[in-house]
């Protein structure tokens, strides 16, 4: 009880990063904080009232000295700014080899699904060395995903997936807090995050499954919420084949209503397929008729996630980077590649 | 004596459209509320003190005391302390004006204050809210079964009466200055509530409406933010911090003023810089309304408008700095004296310089993703709120107390209380940084107990900021009986308020004032002159 830690374990490949980041944050404040509290008390105390201090040339204003106050913080703010969003870029670009895991929040508990089958509440078990990308929703409220030890957050809605990644680098157990105010048991929805070497997570795995795996079921579930009626490959009715669509570029009309109004192009992502099961009108793929009929409210968040599951395991596979860039996730529409934008920082991001 | 022995009955209190009466009918009510809002946060540091809950019943009484807390700091004394109070005390008097420009929407808003008030009041009476001061949706909306509408209501009808002040305050401005008395000769302490009242004015609605969306969610099942029923739960965010987080500068702006007042007076000095000084103040009033993103870095909002805001969070530091950087230069050749007002604006520099600085780990985006929602965010914006605005405000009031009440307080014990308060702030949110880097986060009931150490000190600390707080509130009642009659400028301070009588008559002035110069015009020698001749007479 009576350590006296200033900073939490450094679990991941993030939290070095962050860390230094913060220090060198640190040294600026306390630099300013040290400048000023020396020179207010300096003045006050050498010019108190009675000093024989000389006073001579007074000066009321000095555009020079207005000029420096502006630059010097201003450069200052810039670097920093940089330096953090070039970590930033980084937190929020999974490689496109992580071990994928959904993870859903609800008052007052996490359930983690792996893609194998097993599920856990309340812990996440994963390997060490290796990058794991959550993909998160929730059934009621805001939450939100909380592991100091990786430096790693992120909000948790209802109604959409958010993402977040990181790398672990050291195994043991880690807190695993949700901090966004969700009511009664805010402060006791958590638990732990347990770092496994490789050999003894593929074990873990194979111990706790006690099914065929997410995709699989979520098979099933296409044809008992009768997906497979219309998107199967025997159906008489005109809908898309589903098969190497998740992953890759998918045109859509404009004004879903209107054949004429032109398409713009989205890649098809957790996001995509989720709102297209519960609001399948607003993003209608060009050539098709806007047939189908929302399931939102019929289909439960753990079921949508197996049919995204699914989807995405009929889909292009991992040579495809999804997308799980935030301005993605609100809709933004334009199918730009942060990782393009970032000159490929995501593609070693995990491994250095 | 002055206004206040105008007439002595309550209903010359309660009907008065004098904005000095007015602003102590505001001075007594948020006093009221700044208590039970600090009678709350002192059951919360009680019960931080051990990693398991046992001063509260439940987490949900944790969870409405929190929520109290801030509703009662935030919205009935921080937002409209310095103003209502101040403000509205000084404006007129300042400008040499004999009254706001309306002097019954001044009674008016004080009074659809109160109704705010009592309000709120009774949502805490009624069984209390969960929602924090915040109201996150779709928690606020479709899932608490609090009080949330009755707060929500008091709230928006508070809204109301900031909205009215700042619109009398620059009507007042614009039209009630005295001669002469031009837009740069204006103390900066004018500037200020200019500033912040443009906030008010355009900020505030945005609040309202908010509001309104977030009453008629939970009314009536209209999907707008909970997603079940089609709305868009960051939608909300959006709209409450485009008020809330200008509102953070309509709590600090009118500090600024006050300080700029209180450095020059005890530097007597001219402020360095006047019209940079103004012009942050303007500056800081426009960007402010730019930044309200950095506080959904980790919401999923697009990256690219995190980047934006963050880049602009950097920006409106530059001429928060510009204001530290003047007021060290203030003292630069100046004849400093370190009486209680001095040393509550010394005290002010040092906590809002580490908040301000802290405010950058928030501002980088990849800190902010680490320390969001943690105990580091509580920290900082205690340091700038708590460690800003209410030495501030202690430092006005020290600083005009002799004007408004026309009686000196106890140097001792007014110096005692200026020190305890900066001690016990500092150990009470200093360690709250180290708690929230090490990943404690906010609103939590219970906590590991490796978070115990730093969260005991925490409670310690709260204990010495509590007597510090209780102080003024003594000796200042103290002073009113056995004061020494202070005189119309016991300060030596330049400003038309002090060239009227202590306290001032019910028309302010006797004669129309005339200005010819501008604001802090202190000669050294002059003003030794005078500071003896009011030492000889043995005032200070």
């Amino acid at each position: 009880m009576w350590e006296f830690p200033l900073f939490p374990d450094s679990a991941s490949t993030f939290a070095p990063k962050v860390d230094a980041l913060y220090i060198g944050l640190m040294i600026v404040s306390a630099a300013f904080t040290f400048a000023f509290c020396f020179f207010v008390l300096f003045f006050a105390v050498k010019y108190r009232r009675g000093s024989k201090a000389d006073r001579s040339n007074i000066r009321d204003s000095s555009p020079l000295a207005e000029a420096i106050y502006i630059t010097v913080p201003t450069l200052i703010g810039i670097g920093l700014f940089m330096w953090g969003a070039i970590i930033y870029f980084e937190l929020v670009s999974p490689p496109g080899d992580s071990i994928e895991i959904y993870v859903t929040g609800k008052q007052w508990m996490w359930k983690a699904q792996h893609p194998e089958g097993s599920s856990e509440i309340n812990e996440l078990h994963i390997p060490a060395g290796k990058p794991v990308r959550l993909i998160m929703t929730s059934e009621d409220v805001i939450h939100s995903y909380y592991i100091p030890d990786f430096r790693a957050k992120q909000d948790v809605l209802p109604g959409r997936y958010t993402s977040m990644w990181f790398h672990p680098t050291k195994v043991g157990r880690f807190r695993l807090f949700c901090t966004e105010y969700c009511g009664t048991e805010h402060s006791r929805m958590g638990g732990w995050v347990t770092v496994m070497e490789p050999a003894a997570y593929e074990a873990w795995l194979e111990g706790s499954s006690e099914t065929t795996g997410l995709a699989a079921e979520g098979e099933a579930l296409f044809r008992q919420y009768h997906c497979s009626g219309c998107h199967g490959a025997n159906s008489t009715v005109k809908a898309p084949p589903l098969e190497g669509v998740f992953g890759g570029p998918v045109p859509l009309l404009n004004d879903p209503k209107d054949p004429q109004s032109g398409s713009k192009i989205i890649v098809a992502d957790e996001r995509y397929v989720r709102d297209s099961i519960l609001r399948p009108m607003e993003e209608v793929v060009a050539g098709y008729e806007p047939l189908m009929p929302s399931f939102a409210g019929q289909i439960p968040e753990d079921d949508l996630l197996k049919l995204v599951s699914y989807i995405k395991s009929i889909g292009r596979g991992r040579q495809t980077r999804t997308l799980t860039d935030r301005g993605m996730s609100e809709g933004e529409g334009a199918a730009s590649n942060i990782t393009d934008f970032m000159g490929g920082t995501s593609a070693n991001g995990g491994t250095n | 004596m002055g206004y206040l022995g105008a007439d002595y009955t309550i209903k010359s209190w309660l009907l008065t459209t004098d904005h000095k009466r007015i602003g102590l009918l505001y001075m007594i009510s948020i006093t009221v509320f700044f208590l039970l809002g600090g009678a709350a946060a002192t059951l919360l540091r009680l019960e931080l003190m051990t990693p398991r809950g046992d001063v509260f019943g439940s987490p949900d009484d944790y969870n409405r005391s929190f929520t109290i807390h801030g509703v009662f700091m935030v919205f009935f004394f921080l937002i409209p302390g310095v103003p209502a109070v101040l403000g509205n005390f000084l404006i007129p008097l300042m400008i040499g004006a004999r009254d706001l420009a309306f002097p019954r929407l001044n009674l008016m808003s004080w009074y659809i204050y109160m109704i705010g008030g009592l309000f709120t009041l009774y949502a805490l009476v009624a069984g209390g809210v969960d929602t924090g001061w915040t109201f996150y949706t779709p928690y606020s909306t479709m899932f608490s079964n609090t009080q949330v509408i009755a707060a929500a209501l008091g709230i928006f009808i508070v809204g109301f009466s900031s909205i009215l002040t700042a619109l009398n305050f620059i009507v007042t401005i614009h039209t009630m200055r005295a001669p002469g008395m031009t837009w740069l000769r204006l103390p900066l302490f004018i500037w200020a509530h200019y500033a912040t009242s443009l906030i008010i004015v355009l900020g505030t609605p945005v609040l309202a409406i908010t509001i309104i969306l977030v009453a008629v969610e939970r009314l009536f099942k209209v999907g707008i933010f909970d997603p079940a029923y089609g709305g868009d739960p960051l939608l909300f965010q959006h709209l409450f911090w485009f008020y809330s987080h200008p509102a953070v500068y309509i709590m600090i702006l009118p500090s600024f003023g006050v300080i700029s007042e209180i450095v020059t007076a005890f530097a007597r000095k001219k402020i360095f810089g006047y019209s940079f000084m103004a012009g942050a103040l303007l500056a800081i009033a426009v960007l402010g309304f730019l930044v309200w993103g950095h506080h959904m870095f980790v919401s999923s909002q697009s990256m690219y408008a995190g980047m934006i805001f963050s880049v602009l969070s950097f920006l409106v530091a530059v001429p928060s700095g510009i204001k530290v950087f003047n007021w060290t230069a203030t003292l630069y050749k100046g004849s400093v004296s370190f009486k209680t007002p001095m040393l509550y604006a010394l005290g002010f520099i040092g906590l809002f310089t580490i908040g301000g600085l802290t405010g950058l780990v928030l501002s980088t985006m990849a800190t902010d993703v680490h320390v969001h929602d943690t105990y580091f965010v509580v920290a900082h914006f205690h340091y700038i709120m708590v460690g800003g605005m209410v030495m501030a405000y202690l430092g006005g009031l020290h600083f005009w107390w002799p004007k408004i009440t026309g009686r000196m307080y106890s140097e001792f014990w007014g110096a005692l209380s200026a020190l305890t308060v900066f001690i016990g702030f500092n150990l009470t949110f200093f360690p709250q940084f180290l708690l929230g880097y090490i990943g404690m986060p906010r609103r939590y009931y219970e906590y590991p107990e490796e978070y115990q150490v730093l969260n005991v000190m925490s409670s310690a600390g709260a204990s010495v900021l509590a007597v510090g707080y209780m102080m003024p509130l003594i000796y200042l009642m103290i002073s009113l009986k056995v004061g020494k009659i202070a005189g119309p400028n016991p300060w030596a301070a330049s400003g038309l308020e002090w060239e009227t009588s202590s306290p001032p008559p019910t028309h302010n002035f006797l004669d129309t004032k005339i200005v010819t110069s501008g604001p802090y015009d202190y000669e050294l020698q002059e003003f030794a002159d005078m500071q003896r001749e009011v030492q000889e007479q043995g005032i200070v």
